[in-house]
């Protein structure tokens, strides 16, 4: 076995025996991610390289700490990409890192999450064990999705020391295209067009202006610029702007106010919190930058059908939604069983977990 | 060695076809009774027959009543009635799963989700589809058509089989390579859990708080809740779609344009093959107009704009020349679009013209391993002296070989069971897996064996009893117990590790 997969193993059975609780890290790009939580550091980034990808099966086998950077370099060398958009936030995390928070980047409102391209997954579990779900084929039903559940797991249920993902072919040509136009029209403008056949990969609204992003054939851009209007941004320009939006480096992330991050079906009318708002993914992600109390943001998202995450700044308290009892219960005994000892992150998803 | 934790409770998992005293029955009708109306609560033999196999129906088991209740409040009062009383209890849709989930257990319920049959909203703004989990999974498509939308997962059974039945298979079609399966297309459930208490999972939004149990309730096969209503993705319908119909001298060859079209940077929208026998067999029966000369066709389909169609059409037709096609034909028409598919998706009932049985396998393996999978194939036929036909959602490895077989010959079941598990056991050998989309449910709990460690087996457990504390949410299904692995003897196989990795490989 790796001497790194080895010493891994070590650590957490030592853990376990101890019950010392673990805090599990990759490059640290989301320590403010969560919910605070204690514990000795166990850093996964020796255990990195990647273990296997053929492009024409549109799949990449990884253990955890290899780096995003070298996994995306690895892609682009066959015109290939993630399609999630996984957030870098500036640094360079680990593709561990990556699926166990399971956040998306802009594209997730067209070509889906980061949980819709996990394919398989190694868990190291409580008592040292490696555990094998899924697998490198797109198409597996074979015993119940656990690899899938680990996406945004936040390690509370074991280390992943592998992943596979599904990986997709770059887009042939990217435009985008700016509007002027209010919050209220942006959202229905991006409804209305989520409703045609357009190649919108991406879309944003901010502060009077509107982005779409078109991806695909040239002939199928041609087609969509002539419908939908606007002004085409230089690509020196476009590039930049998506990522700022993916990696939270655009200004509007750099306010003082508490930054909430409102999960909410996209026809949702625009919240009416104090504070500025940035829109993403067709109008599903919405982004506050308010003092608002934290009962009254989170009451605006519950009214709205959606939720409310408290992603950064601010003041102490629950930084997830709640769950409902039904669900909490459930995640009770997931935990328990997989993680008797408590030893894995706890409470960095839910408080007392 | 099994992990302590994962504390394994296997106890109502053997008693699948342990019939209950008459006594049991009639006391577990009256409870019912007390809750349904009478013709909600089935129990005379004549009405439990038509329960008694799904769409595998070498399988066979009586139950000893089905439910039929209208509303939540009937489905949340059954439940609770039957986790008071230790009832076990088996969901049903229509019937057209093929691995046997919905086989009945013998001393339990089937719970059929039959008169949960409404669409409840269609709303085109948000492009989403609220319905009940008996809705027919066409009957989406169609109430979505008039604002321009769909439902993308077409299993082959669509025009029968309903949207619960395809959330508790995670089941595919042959446009999940660029759309996606169940779980891609479904972003909120709400449903029960045993002790009848209603569970809300995803929603209108996104991304939704907490561990992605909506994700893990995908292709629970019924294990984990009841499932009383979906909201559904829908996508707009592209302005046009386009076939190319490729014939091939040599299956290896075929399988090689597969991965060359990939690799090219296209993601058709389908992407199917089928062998000569297959043809063969389907070519009579609906007349799609397939080259009956060649040893394989691939299927193509490109969908968007007219524009981009015509250019990836292009590109997909010289790759495939350039792959050593023998002919290239393009559908010039909607009408011959479907009818170049047709023949696809009447190959299981062309299978059932030719044959008196078929066995229908569903593995999946990595796309450069088909030529060697295939080979194998071969192999077996001599070895089980019994014909198979082979279909394939060649985009994404998933095969569908068909073995035909006649259960009126002494011993040819016994065979055609045993080829299948070969089938299987190398799927997991080249690294894939022994379902790709139509579960696991009573058929392959033998396979799981071979793809799943003990420890891994007992996580499975784990995941059911944190959902289902009592395991009486069809046990028996899925996960196979220590003592069956045990008693089928094969040895788990590593993913993608074969047994003698130093042989050649063809």
């Amino acid at each position: 076995m790796d001497a790194a997969l080895h010493e891994l193993r070590h650590r957490v059975m030592d853990a376990d025996g101890a019950h010392t609780p673990l805090r599990l890290r990759g490059a640290g790009t989301k320590d403010f991610y969560g919910e605070r939580c204690e514990g000795t550091l166990l850093d996964m980034r020796g255990y990195s390289g990647v273990i296997d990808y053929e492009p024409s099966e549109l799949v990449i086998t990884a253990r955890c700490g290899t780096s995003l950077s070298e996994v995306e370099s690895l892609l682009a060398q066959h015109q290939q990409f993630l399609a999630f958009e996984p957030p870098a936030f500036g640094g360079d995390p680990t593709i561990g890192g990556v699926i166990a928070a399971g956040l998306s980047g802009p594209r997730r409102f067209q070509a889906g999450a980061a949980r819709d391209f996990v394919l398989g997954a190694v868990l190291l579990c409580a008592r040292g064990e490696l555990l094998h779900f899924g697998g490198k084929v797109i198409k597996n039903v074979a015993g119940f999705d656990l690899s899938r559940l680990l996406c945004g797991s936040l390690g509370i249920l074991g280390a992943i020391t592998e992943v596979s993902l599904k990986v997709l072919p770059l887009p042939r040509l990217e435009q985008t295209l700016g509007f002027q136009m209010q919050a209220h029209d942006a959202l229905l403008a991006f409804n209305r067009w989520a409703g045609q056949p357009l190649p919108i990969s991406a879309t944003a609204w901010c502060d009077g202006h509107a982005w779409v992003r078109l991806s695909g054939a040239p002939s199928a851009l041609r087609a969509a610029r002539q419908r939908l209007g606007g002004e085409m941004l230089e690509a020196a320009a476009a590039g930049p702007l998506w990522c700022s939006l993916r990696d939270q480096t655009h200004a509007f992330f750099s306010q003082a106010s508490t930054l909430w991050r409102l999960s909410l079906p996209s026809t949702a009318a625009p919240i009416a919190a104090t504070g500025t708002q940035l829109i993403e993914w067709g109008g599903a992600l919405r982004w506050c930058a308010s003092d608002l109390p934290a009962a009254d943001m989170r009451a605006l998202a519950v009214a709205a059908g959606g939720s409310a995450l408290h992603w950064r700044g601010g003041t102490a308290g629950a930084r997830f939604h709640s769950l409902s009892p039904a669900v909490l219960q459930i995640h009770r005994r997931l935990k328990s069983r997989f993680d008797p000892h408590g030893i894995f992150n706890p409470g960095r998803l839910i408080a007392d977990l | 060695m099994l992990l302590p934790e994962f504390d394994v409770d296997e106890s109502r998992w053997s008693e699948v076809s342990q019939a209950p005293t008459p006594e049991r029955g009639l006391a577990v009708a009256a409870a019912l009774r007390m809750l349904l109306p009478a013709d909600c609560v089935l129990s005379r033999d004549e009405e439990l027959r038509p329960y008694e196999c799904d769409g595998l129906s070498v399988f066979r088991q009586q139950p000893m009543l089905v439910v039929l209740p209208r509303t939540e409040t009937e489905l949340r009062a059954v439940l609770r009635e039957c986790c008071r009383l230790e009832v076990p209890v088996v969901a049903r849709g229509a019937g057209t799963g093929l691995s046997g989930g919905a086989m009945p257990h013998a001393a339990g319920v089937v719970l059929s989700l039959a008169r949960f049959s409404r669409i409840l909203e269609i709303n085109p703004a948000a492009r989403i589809a609220r319905v009940q989990p008996g809705v027919r999974n066409l009957a989406v498509s169609e109430a979505a058509a008039a604002y321009g939308l769909f439902y993308a997962p077409d299993p082959s059974s669509q025009i029968a089989c309903t949207i619960g039945g395809n959330v508790a298979e995670n089941s595919g079609g042959v446009h999940c390579l660029k759309y996606g399966l169940t779980l891609h297309n479904v972003l909120g459930l709400r449903g029960c859990t045993i002790d009848g208490e209603p569970i809300e999972l995803g929603g209108c939004a996104l991304d939704a708080p907490g561990l992605d149990l909506l994700a893990l309730s995908i292709g629970s096969e019924g294990l984990l809740l009841i499932v009383t209503e979906v909201i559904l993705k829908l996508l707009p319908k592209p302005e046009l779609a386009q076939v190319v119909m490729a014939s091939f001298d040599d299956v290896g060859k075929a399988g090689e344009a597969v991965a060359a079209i990939i690799a090219t940077g296209i993601i058709p929208s389908g992407l199917e093959m089928m062998d000569r026998k297959a043809t063969a067999a389907v070519e009579p029966f609906v007349n799609a107009g397939y080259d009956l000369g060649a040893e394989a066709i691939l299927l193509a389909e490109s969908d968007g704009t007219p524009d981009a169609v015509a250019e990836e059409v292009g590109a997909i037709e010289r790759v495939l020349q350039a792959a050593g096609a023998t002919a290239i034909a393009v559908s010039g028409s909607e009408a011959e679009r479907l009818r170049f598919w047709s023949g696809r998706k009447n190959a299981f009932p062309a299978a059932g013209r030719i044959s008196p049985d078929y066995y229908c396998m569903d593995g999946t393996i990595p796309r450069n391993k088909l030529g060697h999978m295939l080979k194998a194939i071969e192999q077996m036929e001599h070895q089980y002296g019994l014909k198979c036909m082979n279909v394939f959602h060649a985009g994404d490895g998933n095969l569908h070989p068909l073995i035909l077989f006649d259960a009126n010959r002494a011993g040819e079941w016994e065979r055609a069971d045993r080829f299948g598990a070969d089938i299987l056991e190398l799927c997991v050998q080249l690294g894939g897996t022994i379902t790709g989309e139509h579960g696991v449910g009573v058929e392959k709990l033998n396979s799981m064996c071979v793809q799943f460690s003990p420890a891994e087996r007992a996580a499975f457990f784990s995941v059911k009893r944190a959902f289902d504390p009592p395991g009486l949410l069809n046990p028996g299904k899925s996960i196979p117990t220590l003592a069956r692995c045990a008693e089928y003897g094969r040895v788990h196989v590593r993913h993608g590790q074969l047994p003698h990795p130093d042989l050649p490989r063809f």
